[in-house]
């Protein structure tokens, strides 16, 4: 019984104590509930956030690039299939074998393979690879037929940059490549829409216009797992192709002036007179941009770095040369403009001047003999200019020849590369170099050698400027929203004022005191391309169609040496460094002109045998396009 | 009084089925039926692995539960110490032959299935100790000698699995033993002294922990104090129950689970993939599912004539809640987290093994409610 009695209390107490417990379980659980409760309805909506985050990334693609068209919409700078080969190291059963397969295949180097194999190494196994980025249509072929022994292998077709014309634009586009860091970090644009594969704009207007033509990026949204790797795609945004960019220029006589400098070092601008439109602006040698969009290999590198034609420089906008006697229409009318001179005024040329005891020698050695500034011109005396300069002085010199645009850049900041030239006067050579000036320097400044320094797009624009009649133009190479048509921009020019599209007004763009001035150097540059004895009488055109006006000349590189002004060598034994840069400015046709030109070859001997022929195989074509051109004026207006 | 006994124990097949538990029965297919759907789930949507072991485990343990429930209480109760006994001899036979496996040794091969002893010994001590205090007088619960002896019997099996390491499983064990000297009418102010002693000492324990345990609980203080490293589980874990919301992302599209961000997703954390599929409402029908099984279990323990089933009803009940509790706490940030499977839903064998097995004689209690045991 005790022992009953001792059961009944145990099990009291075991159903007490339980009781005790069971009101323990209930608040736990409803501890959790609330637990529960919190996470799933209060905070709801962060952890579906995070969620998301976890799962949801996004991958940016390379933005398309803006094309770039001339005049008349041909593309000069496009987009390009290509075809890409991509290795995905998770399909691949046997790394090695593969490569070594592709090796065969498409004649990879050994350093191209070590360079895969540390990818490999870095990225994660279902990251691509990228084993070649422009396989040619033979090769892709090759690889699509062998796909079925390469498996991780994938053949891509992307797009990228391309130049059809190849050299012909180089100077005036620039290429695209990769960035580099500092050039990420310097763009904002290009730091937020930046992917790697992505090119951008290294030079010429690709690099200026880099924030128009780049694009935006297309976006896949993919579901990504923990380890990154993407399960499937969510959503394809499409990215916008960047702005199209049209330009001034006409690719037919850019061709052209490629053809006509071939193995040439020199440059060839032209311009139209009343528009400033650039219609060409092509530097000698030039070079392959399609060479830089996959990385240059070394060798091709080397080629164009040590080519001693300097290929690299961009000869119209950063060279500097000597004008020579491309300067004289200059120095004429601002004696003409001073009154200095008049169209009766002679000098004696004897062959050489004697100043102070210093000898100064005209080109001809027995000299030209009384010589009127129409004859001065026609055959070049530099006696005649030489006595003109000295009369007139440099400064006043000065100041006609910077309205006319030497010593300033043309196209502003268009391109980083452009040089401004020099134009001296005494002032100038006081602060710069601490001396005063001395006269000999006038007579050789009018000679266009000395100090003066100018770019051969600036003597293009001294000449445009002759030719219109005296007015500024404002030398563009972009067509900008309200393309002024020839008539409209050559009307506006007589009425004395010019529409300026900046400031949008009507300003006096007169560069004369009388055009009277204007009109005789005119006449005397004709009479140096269409009359006998003219330096460039050789080179000139009778059909009034395509007759031009001009002026040769011959820059000296080197002081001649008394002794070698005796001997009278041939160009050809003439060391290269050593020879005379030809130039030649001219504009076209005479009767209602409608283009300016100029041209160098870098050491290429005298104005009137190396560079004015030149000016002759060009002006026809010039000439013949111009009324295609104006029927182009309406033509689509995209701009920047 | 003998002739009774005889009596009692002559019940029929027929009887033993119509006096099972239908209740609990039902909950407990409720419950296997949901953890094969989970399990499908965690196979990413296919009848992969885990998937096919977890239903194969199922079909062999549930009529396993069935069968321990056929034979009478008595007999459990005249086992109980040799079950005991010779989970122990398990415990010491792999501590020393056992199969390593990630820096710890817990397991054993038995050719079909791998055995985790510690596991077994969830439901073992609850029998022993049960069995204990069934026998002792209730004048005696409080002397010397059976406070020694009990407190052996927890610790024992406690220090064994704590050197596999194991420290989830041997708090478990020791919770499990503890509530039976509770149940059985221990002094309460030894609770309290334990506790305090226990409270005083943890700095002192904590210094005993090994270096990833005490990451671990550091990593529970602040989960973010390394996201990517100890912290990731954690923080995994309660992204996918917090975005799971009011009714779930839906059966087969718990994102977190599907695209590997959430760990463990089969065994310990196999709650979370629950909860971001089918959200509040899921989660807290689950909790009420448990909450059934371990209510019939309870009531079992109270209409039962014996002490003995009574403590084996109340204790394994409580034990059952223990594991739901220490389960969900961790995947929902509330303790730091210890290996603790949540009964039936978790893949394993072994704890499903030993779940079946204690609600098996949780039905052999219910089968022979009237019997008494001497």
């Amino acid at each position: 019984m005790i022992k009953s009695n001792s059961g009944i209390r145990k099990t009291d107490v075991i159903n007490r104590r339980m009781f005790i417990i069971g009101a323990a379980k209930v608040v736990v659980f409803v501890g959790i509930v609330a637990r529960l409760f919190s996470l799933q309805i209060n905070e709801n909506k962060k952890y579906l956030t995070l969620s998301d985050k976890n799962r949801i990334r996004e991958w940016k693609l390379p933005p398309t690039r803006g094309n770039i068209v001339d005049y008349f919409g041909n593309v000069i700078a496009g987009n390009l299939k290509v075809y890409q080969l991509h290795i995905i190291p998770e399909q691949v059963e046997n790394f090695n074998y593969l490569l070594v397969r592709l090796k065969n295949l498409l004649n990879l180097s050994d350093k191209r393979i070590a360079r895969i194999n540390k990818l490999k190494a870095e990225l994660k196994p279902w990251d691509s690879i990228i084993v070649s980025e422009n396989l040619s249509w033979s090769q892709f072929v090759k690889i699509n037929n062998y796909l079925y022994d390469l498996v991780g292998v994938k053949p891509v077709m992307t797009i990228s940059r391309n130049y059809p014309f190849n050299d012909v634009y180089t100077h005036v586009l620039g290429y695209v490549s990769q960035p580099n860091e500092q050039e990420i970090l310097e763009n904002e644009i290009i730091q937020e829409r930046f992917v790697p594969g992505m090119k951008i704009g290294k030079l010429g207007l690709e690099k200026r216009l880099e924030n128009h033509l780049i694009g935006t990026n297309a976006i896949q949204r993919y579901e990504v797992n923990a380890y990154g790797k993407r399960i499937n795609q969510l959503e394809y945004q499409k990215g916008e192709q960047g702005s199209k960019i049209r330009l001034t220029v006409d690719t037919e006589i850019q061709k052209a002036c490629g053809k006509l400098l071939n193995e040439k070092a020199g440059s060839i601008s032209v311009m139209d007179i009343y528009t400033g439109d650039i219609i060409a602006m092509y530097s000698s040698p030039s070079y392959n941009p399609n060479l830089f969009l996959f990385g240059i290999s070394q060798d091709e590198w080397q080629l164009i770095r040590n080519n001693p034609l300097k290929p690299l420089i961009n000869k119209t906008l950063s060279g500097l040369y000597s004008p020579g006697s491309t300067i004289k229409p200059i120095v004429a009318l601002s004696a003409l403009e001073n009154k200095v001179i008049d169209t009766k005024f002679k000098v004696k040329c004897t062959g050489k001047m004697e100043l102070y005891g210093q000898t100064f020698h005209c080109w001809k050695e027995k000299g030209h003999g009384w010589v009127s500034l129409r004859n001065a011109m026609k055959q070049s005396c530099d006696t005649y200019f030489y006595e003109v300069a000295r009369l007139l002085g440099v400064d006043r010199l000065n100041i006609t020849a910077e309205k006319f645009g030497l010593g300033k850049k043309v196209l502003g900041d268009y391109f980083d590369n452009e040089k401004r030239g020099l134009f001296p006067n005494t002032k100038w050579k006081k602060n710069n170099l601490g001396k005063g000036w001395v006269l000999g320097e006038t007579l050789i400044t009018g000679i266009g050698q000395g100090y003066i320094q100018s770019t051969p797009l600036q003597l293009c624009m001294m000449t445009a400027q002759i030719a219109n009649g005296g007015f500024a133009v404002k030398p563009k190479i972009i067509v900008d929203s309200n393309p002024i048509s020839y008539e409209d921009a050559k009307q506006s020019m007589e009425s004395g004022l010019l529409f300026d599209t900046d400031s949008e007004q009507l300003l006096d763009k007169k560069l004369f005191k009388n055009q009277k001035n204007i009109k005789i150097v005119q006449e005397a540059m004709f009479a140096s391309t269409n009359e006998r004895f003219g330096t460039s009488y050789k080179s000139r055109i009778d059909d009034p169609k395509y007759q031009f006006a001009g002026k040769t000349g011959t820059a000296q590189v080197k002081r001649i040496s008394k002794r070698e002004r005796e001997l009278d060598l041939e160009l050809e034994q003439i060391p290269y460094k050593d020879r005379d840069h030809a130039l030649y400015i001219a504009y076209g046709p005479y009767i209602n002109p409608r283009y300016a030109l100029s041209i160098i070859v870098e050491h290429g001997g005298s104005g009137s045998k190396a560079a004015a022929p030149i000016a002759k195989k060009l002006f026809k074509l010039i000439i013949d396009r111009h009324d295609l051109r104006n029927k182009q004026s309406n033509f689509e207006r995209i701009t920047v | 009084m003998f002739q009774h006994d005889r009596l009692s124990n002559e019940i029929t097949l027929f009887q033993k089925i119509k006096n099972l538990d239908y209740i609990l029965l039902i909950s407990v297919i409720l419950l296997s039926a949901l953890s094969v759907f989970v399990m499908y789930s965690t196979d990413g949507g296919e009848i992969l692995f885990h998937t096919k072991n977890h239903l194969v485990k199922l079909v062999v343990f549930f009529p396993l539960m069935i069968f321990v429930a056929f034979f009478n209480i008595k007999f459990w109760h005249n086992f109980s110490y040799i079950i005991y006994l010779i989970v122990i001899l398990l415990l010491i036979y792999v501590s020393f032959f056992g199969i390593k496996s990630s820096g710890s040794q817990r397991w054993m091969d038995l050719y079909l299935f791998v055995l985790q002893p510690s596991e077994l010994m969830k439901v073992a001590i609850i029998m022993c100790l049960a069995k204990y205090f069934h026998r002792l007088k209730i004048e005696n619960v409080n002397s010397f000698t059976s406070v020694t002896i009990v407190l052996s019997i927890i610790i024992i099996p406690v220090i064994f699995v704590i050197s596999q390491p194991d420290l989830g499983t041997s708090i478990l064990i020791a919770l499990s033993g503890l509530i039976i000297l509770w149940l059985g009418g221990m002094k309460i102010k030894y609770f309290i002294y334990s506790f305090i002693t226990f409270l005083i000492s943890l700095p002192f324990i904590i210094s005993f922990l090994k270096p990833y345990q005490k990451l671990r609980i550091l990593t529970f203080l602040d989960p973010d104090r390394d996201p990517l490293g100890a912290g990731y589980q954690i923080i995994q874990s309660k992204i996918a129950i917090g975005s799971g919301g009011l009714g779930g992302k839906g059966f087969l599209k718990g994102t977190q689970s599907y695209l590997d961000f959430l760990p463990e997703k089969h065994t310990d954390f196999i709650f979370t993939l629950f909860s971001e599929e089918f959200g509040f409402i899921g989660s807290v029908g689950l909790l009420i599912l448990y909450s059934i099984i371990i209510f019939r279990i309870v009531r079992i323990g109270a209409i039962s004539r014996s002490n003995f089933a009574r403590l084996f009803c109340f204790g394994y009940a409580f034990a059952i809640f223990i594991y739901i509790v220490v389960n969900l706490s961790m995947v929902l940030g509330l303790l730091p987290i210890v290996g603790s499977p949540l009964p039936i839903m978790s893949y394993g064998g072994s704890s499903m093994l030993a779940t079946m097995i204690g609600f098996g004689i949780v039905l052999s209690a219910k089968i022979n409610h009237k019997q008494m045991i001497a």
